[in-house]
This record gives structure tokens, sequence and C-alpha cells, in this order.
């Protein structure tokens, strides 16, 4: 599944726990990821999903279910 | 340093083909660059080789984004991810500004610093995931001095400076630690077509007397590329005999 996914992309990139990543958890201000670790997690769901996403887009991805929900709009 | 896997951007000659040698002296791997003399960028790979490491020379410009991609690609696939960058490659158009073209102002900015942007963006994508790289930027003596007649060249080598501080600052936290080595007056291609009474006159501002050798440039980058310069970053280090002082 598309969470499990990006959960299991943004717990290795930040060198975290998956399981306690939820839809709701927040990436800089939960799992205290900085400016280039949130560079990073972009570049990491940019080579695995195949999409392109502007830097516009990525400032408005807080939360894990934000990316969840932006991908399932790019990948459908 | 044994196995690590260097770029040494402008290796076929002068002071990049010191660094190449240099480094494989230590054991490392080595990739260079080259614009255009094939036959010198091969036989710095024979002799680099000698030396009993993998070495491999890939022709491309600096200042092109696609070359620069496709030359970290290649590194990476022959040679393995690259732990040590040299952005070396520089070129110099003089004149005296009233005299200096647009596309000498261009061309010179264009390898010396935008170059240098282009290498550093390709390669540092690795390290960041391997959390550790070394970085180490040639500027020149004459981006901190200036020097009449390289208004292009004085203010690249200025950039580069600029460059390496604010990436030492971006990057530290993955590990990857970048500095700039300014040389002073360096015996090389470059600095023979200078006339005579120049260098005379030169030499005599460097409190050492005497120009330097490919080999004392080498020497640092060899420091600054081991561990045992691990806690130094976003420095800038002359190797000018003493003459920017």
């Amino acid at each position: 599944m598309l969470f499990e996914k990006v959960r299991d992309i943004i717990a290795e990139q930040l060198d975290v726990e998956a399981e306690g990543i939820t839809m709701e958890t927040s990436m800089m201000k939960d799992l205290e990821a900085d400016s280039l670790d949130a560079v990073e997690i972009m570049m990491a769901l940019e080579d695995e999903f195949g999409v392109s996403i502007p830097d516009e887009d990525a400032e408005n991805l807080k939360n894990i279910g934000d990316i969840v929900n932006y991908l399932q709009d790019k990948i459908s | 340093m044994e196995n690590k896997v260097a770029l040494v951007t402008g290796g076929s000659r002068g002071i990049g083909r010191e660094i190449a040698l240099g480094l494989s002296r230590k054991g490392v791997n080595v990739a260079i660059t080259y614009n255009s003399n094939q036959a010198k960028a091969e036989e710095v790979v024979e002799e680099i080789k000698k030396n009993g490491v993998n070495a491999i020379a890939i022709k491309g410009n600096s200042s092109i984004e696609e070359d620069v991609n496709h030359i970290v690609k290649t590194v990476e696939e022959k040679l393995g991810t690259i732990d040590i960058l040299v952005n070396n490659a520089g070129i110099t158009k003089d004149n005296l500004l009233i005299r200096m073209k647009s596309e000498d102002w261009d061309d010179v900015l264009n390898v010396n610093l935008k170059g240098v942007f282009l290498c550093t963006k390709a390669v540092v994508r690795g390290m960041m995931k391997k959390k550790y790289g070394k970085i180490i930027n040639i500027a020149s003596v004459v981006g901190i001095n200036g020097n009449a007649g390289q208004a292009n060249y004085s203010a690249s080598k200025a950039g580069v400076i600029g460059f390496t501080k604010t990436m030492a600052k971006e990057l530290a936290s993955r590990g990857i630690r970048v500095n700039a080595i300014a040389p002073g007056f360096i015996q090389t291609d470059m600095t023979d077509v200078l006339k005579d009474e120049v260098k005379e006159e030169l030499v005599r501002n460097i409190p050492l007397g005497s120009l330097g050798s490919p080999k004392d440039i080498s020497n640092l980058v060899n420091f600054l590329a081991s561990e045992e310069s691990d806690y130094i970053t976003g420095e800038v280090i002359r190797v000018d005999g003493g003459m920017a002082m």
C-alpha cells in the first residue's frame, strides 16, 4: 500500500522506527527532519514513484498524510 | 584512504595531474576529467595505475550540466560512489577590464565557478547517503587579494571561496567537509605563459622566494581528503609561500 511505502522511505531516510509513523505524523515537528532531510525525502519519493515533485508542491507536504494524498493524485 | 574513489576535474595536466597522482599514491582510485587532450589524459591514467589503483579519464566540460552528469554516472559505474571531489578545472583569459570581452568573462566564470557548482551538485547526493564526503575546491590567492588583469579569474575564484563556505554550512550535518585551497604562484602551463619580467616581479613578492610546485598543492589535498582533517570544514588555506599575507 502507498502509505506503507511512503512510511518506509521516510523511516529509512530519517533513521527512525517505521511503526510509530501515522498519517498525521509531521516530518519536521514529530520526526525532527531538517530542510535537507525534506529535500532528500522528496528525491527518494521521486525515484521510488517515478514522479517529479516541484518545489512549490513540496513546500505544502508537511505530514505523511499530505504526501500520501499528493502521490495518490499524481499516480492515478 | 585506501579504496576510496576520487574525482579530479581537469586532471590531465598542471596541478590537477599532480593531485590525481598524489591521491593514487595513497591508494585512492581516481577518475580525472579532461577537456581536449585525450593523449595526455590517458598518460596520466597509465601513470596512476602504476600505483596499483583503478583509474579512468572521462572527456567532458565541467560547465555543461549534461557532461557533468555523464561524468559522475560513469565514475559511479566504473569505480564506485565518489568519496572525494576535487574541483580543480580552471582556465584563464586575462586582460585589463577595459579590453576584456564579455565572452572572456563568461567563459572563465562558467568553467571556474559554474563548473564547481555543477560538479558539487552532481556528487553530493551520493555523499549525503553515505553521510561522509570530502570536497576540495581549488581557488586562488587572487580570489582573496585580486590581481590587475584578472577581473574574471579573480571574481571566479572569490566566488569559489564563498561557495565553499556555504557548502560547508549546508552539508556539515551530513558529514561532508568542504574546504578550499588558494594556490599562489605555482609552476604550470598556466603560469608558463607569463612574461619573464612579470614572473620575476611576482617572485620578488613571495617571502619564501620561489614559485610553488604542483606537489605543494597535492600534499595539502591528500591531507584534506584524509580522515586526519575531519574537524576542518569551510576553511581556505593559502599555499603561496607567504605571498598573500
